[in-house]
């Protein structure tokens, strides 16, 4: 139940990965390091969801308040590698019209973590 | 013999211990037969239920308990979440619960989550009490076995 919040910088691009479980009590972590990244105009943020396998709304949370701040600072977030479940809960909460996501079929049976 | 089996577990209303209930839930949802996509929906939605009471029903430095009781029907899971640290009558509490209210639903979400939304799309029935404490009571039916029966009953 760890997050690990792996960034690539190079130039405009940050890559992170997030691993685990996303609930309200491993939520802080990944706030606190969403919110010490220094966002410029026209950066491009990636984050790579297929290794993360549980998510509730204290984690839409923090995407959505990290969200708010890129389009603020005028750079660009986007969820990758998300698997269907993990969609279908950004299309349910109609955060999906809102932030850009990416669907990635293969996570979805490594994904069936108990 | 009773007509379901009944678990109930009670843990302190401390965020690390959200998963632990998280998991009990799903084992809990594999005896009843349920998909894997509906035992993910029951962990979310349970988990928000208990992360309601982790995040609101104790003040800071009180410390408190959150109770799950789980009824484990043949085709069907009912799971009570409630905030008060005393155990509580299923089956009481049961008859107690009502739809809630557009204003106790707002108090409920007062810091504008998206938990109760949640709940009430991913479980098929969802009651919130708030006497003496918020209570949630939600029910989830085994989809395939619904269908099943509806079958029969359509070419019998």
């Amino acid at each position: 139940m760890n997050i690990i919040f792996q960034v690539q910088e190079s130039e405009q691009v940050i890559r992170g990965i997030i691993e685990g479980e996303l609930d309200t009590f491993t939520a802080p972590q990944l706030k606190e390091e969403l919110e010490a990244m220094t966002l410029t105009e026209g950066m491009h943020v990636e984050i790579d969801l297929s290794k993360l396998n549980y998510m509730d709304s204290t984690g839409l949370g923090v995407f959505v308040g990290f969200y708010k701040r890129a389009k603020r600072e005028q750079a660009n977030v986007k969820l990758v590698g998300l698997s269907s479940r993990l969609r279908r809960l950004f299309e349910i909460t109609g955060l999906s019209d809102l932030m850009e996501i990416e669907t990635d079929k293969k996570v979805e049976v490594s994904n069936e973590g108990i | 013999m009773k007509a379901f089996d009944y678990i109930e577990i009670r843990i302190p209303a401390k965020p690390q211990y959200v998963s632990v209930a998280r998991l009990t839930i799903s084992g809990l949802a594999v005896r009843v037969g349920f998909s894997y996509d509906d035992i993910e929906d029951l962990k979310i939605a349970s988990s928000e239920a208990v992360t309601n009471v982790v995040q609101h029903a104790y003040n800071e430095g009180e410390e408190g308990d959150v109770v799950i009781g789980c009824a484990l029907y043949e085709s069907r899971m009912e799971i009570m979440v409630a905030d008060y640290g005393n155990s509580f009558n299923f089956e009481e509490i049961k008859e107690k619960v009502g739809p809630y209210h557009e204003e106790e639903a707002i108090d409920f979400l007062r810091e504008g989550g998206l938990g109760l939304y949640l709940m009430e799309t991913l479980m098929d029935e969802v009651k919130v009490n708030n006497e003496g404490g918020v209570t949630v009571f939600m029910t989830k039916y085994v989809t395939r076995e619904q269908v099943e029966e509806n079958v029969e009953r359509i070419t019998s």
